[in-house]
């Protein structure tokens, strides 16, 4: 299905790989055994040497992360498995957890050996309820082949995992939200510092690693961190999974080396864009980044680098992809109902903030907006960014500030025709009853 | 109104509280296994969970309120939640809701007058390459149109599958029979 290098979707077209008999036939769980025969500060300096960067959002290096954690703190230390993919655009991660959920565990465990962590957890978001079901079957045959238990692969190390599901909340993906999650409480961000490494799971050191990262642990353990290093870029090492998703002829989850030019990649891996049609716009990291326009991907590569020089941000790379019949006020609209729904509610500025916001793109789309609206969302944008416990509202106006820059004309067409007494153009893509 | 769980749901309440460092973390499962159980979370049902988990009766209502998955109120045997976020909504989510609206004459979140639909709109379900779609209780139903959706909705009208494999049966790996996602792929 792609001529890149696999690490990751290497067997996920395999339909029993899912069983554990058929996995191990595969290869699984041999990394796990050369993990446990190497020291577990070996484990984490491999994996600096990948220079392995989470692939949960944040691009935060995993190598460091697990460096963090106090060897001495005589607390027991917990790995969290963050699969509570519900960034828009984003379903690289159901994929392994429905197709591979070997692999998943196998990097957990490759992780808590590293971490000398005995007990771990996947938390998955609840409308996952298929994967769920996989993976927690797949926990239950590694408890009874012996790589789950009280003496894991005979090396006398204890490692339990349990599988717990979200009930709908996207903020729950933010980590600290998710621990409050997983101690029973509303899922509300907790102020940084400290940090989960040092104080997070019901106040122990805790590490919290996307489903995508911890997959790609068996083959750095396999070949190496130097070998996984000279895949992709600088700065931009190994595979990234990509979820292509909007107006493209075969949208679906491609495995890429980093650094892989973004409009070839709608070429040759998603089909090009649906229907001949022209390129509006893509967002390519998930909703949470900068929109860019179909001139500002000429030359762009899919790497946290390149991304960011253009603008934007590689993320979690959802990308989404709208043609040139997209309005864009109806796109910046739909964003911002997903964030309105969304905020938590405990801070003041993103939780006014995004409501207000929405109700200004919904007012303009329908053809009621007032001169200075857009200078009201910039404004409101500047109020909300820096103002937040946790990054989602500095996040949430990324989408915003970049519609209303880049589409401005558009904006300003919809006011100003209204203003003079001509009817609204509008193509809503949204059912609007029964919209908050 | 006295609340009670079955002898099943029990011994699970029982295991869950086993699978954590400290039983509060597994208010979430057991407020699932409750919904599954009784359709929706009943005042009664909030005082019967803080007492296993040893939470305040407000403190669980919080979370019954907080997480958009628990439910207050009874809906529908098939609850049809249709994805709207952009990439679905680029796609044509709206055209999903709009032939919900026209077949089911009722709002979102009400019931229809046989009892057997419910439908509302959601954020992403993290389904956009196979847009649009929806989830129907615990299934999820992909790349649909109306025609396709009308045609899962009058086989699930006729034989009445159970389509929530959540907790309940954790044996069943793959979607109910006549219903699998490939079907509807077409």
């Amino acid at each position: 299905m792609s001529k890149h290098k696999q690490i990751l979707l290497t067997n996920v077209n395999q339909p029993d790989q899912h069983l554990i008999e058929h996995a191990i036939k595969r290869g699984a769980y041999e990394r796990l055994q050369k993990a446990l025969s190497l020291d577990p500060l070996k484990v984490i300096e491999e994996v600096k040497a990948s220079q392995l960067r989470g692939r949960g959002g944040a691009g935060f290096p995993t190598g460091m992360k697990w460096g963090f954690v106090p060897r001495d703190s005589g607390k027991p230390v917990y790995l969290i498995n963050n699969a509570d993919e519900s960034e828009p655009g984003t379903f690289k991660d159901r994929v392994l957890l429905e197709r591979d959920p070997h692999l998943v565990i196998e990097g957990m465990l490759c992780a808590a050996w590293a971490l000398q962590s005995e007990w771990s957890c996947i938390y998955v978001r609840g409308e996952y309820a298929f994967p769920y079901v996989r993976v927690q079957r797949a926990i239950e045959q590694a408890y009874e082949k012996g790589f789950l238990g009280d003496n894991v692969c005979g090396s006398g190390w204890k490692h339990h995992m349990v599988i717990h599901r979200g009930a709908g909340a996207y903020i729950c993906g933010e980590e600290t939200a998710l621990l409050e999650s997983l101690e029973g409480r509303k899922g509300q961000p907790r102020l940084k510092p400290p940090f989960p490494a040092v104080a997070g799971y019901y106040g122990c050191p805790t590490v919290i690693n996307n489903v995508e990262t911890l997959s790609n642990i068996p083959w750095i353990i396999d070949n190496g961190g130097e070998a996984y290093a000279a895949i992709g870029v600088e700065n931009s090492t190994g595979t990234k999974l990509v979820s292509a998703s909007g107006h493209l002829n075969t949208p679906g989850v491609f495995e890429v080396e980093m650094g892989y030019p973004l409009l070839e990649f709608i070429e040759q891996e998603c089909g090009g864009v649906r229907d001949g049609n022209a390129l509006m716009g893509v967002i390519p990291g998930g909703s949470s980044v900068n929109v860019l326009t179909a001139e500002e991907c000429e030359g762009v590569r899919l790497d946290y680098d390149s991304l960011k020089n253009a603008g934007s941000s590689l993320g979690c790379a959802g990308f989404m992809v709208m043609d040139e019949t997209t309005d864009p006020i109806e796109a910046v609209l739909s964003l911002s109902r997903f964030y309105s729904h969304e905020s938590c509610g405990q801070c003041t500025p993103c939780r006014e903030g995004a409501h207000w916001i929405e109700k200004i793109f919904a007012r303009i789309a329908r053809g009621e907006g007032q001169p200075g609206d857009l200078e009201l969302i910039e404004n409101l944008c500047d109020q909300i960014g820096g103002h937040t416990i946790c990054a989602f509202g500095d996040t949430m106006i990324l989408p915003y500030r970049s519609f209303v820059r880049k589409f401005r004309q558009q904006f300003r067409e919809r006011i100003t025709q209204v203003l003079k007494g001509g009817e609204s153009t509008r193509n809503p893509i949204d059912f609007e009853i029964g919209m908050h | 109104m006295s609340f009670s769980i079955s002898d099943e749901g029990m011994k699970r309440v029982e295991s869950l509280k086993q699978k954590y460092p400290r039983i509060q973390s597994a208010v979430m499962p057991i407020l699932f296994l409750v919904q599954e159980e009784h359709g929706h979370i009943s005042d009664e049902a909030i005082d019967w969970v803080s007492e296993q988990v040893d939470i305040t009766p407000a403190h669980v209502m919080e979370l019954v309120t907080f997480y958009t998955m628990y439910r207050r109120e009874k809906l529908g045997k098939y609850h049809i939640q249709v994805c709207r976020t952009l990439s679905c909504g680029l796609c044509g989510a709206k055209k999903l809701m709009e032939y919900l609206h026209e077949r089911l004459q009722v709002e979102p979140r009400e019931v229809s007058e046989d009892g057997l639909f419910s439908y509302e709109h959601v954020e992403c379900l993290g389904s956009c390459g196979t847009a649009p779609m929806c989830e129907i209780n615990d299934t999820y139903f992909e790349n649909l149109t109306p025609e396709k959706l009308g045609e899962v909705m009058d086989r699930l009208a006729k034989e009445l599958p159970d389509l929530d494999y959540s907790t309940k049966r954790d044996d069943m790996a793959e979607s109910p029979k006549g219903f699998t996602k490939s079907q509807v792929l077409g």
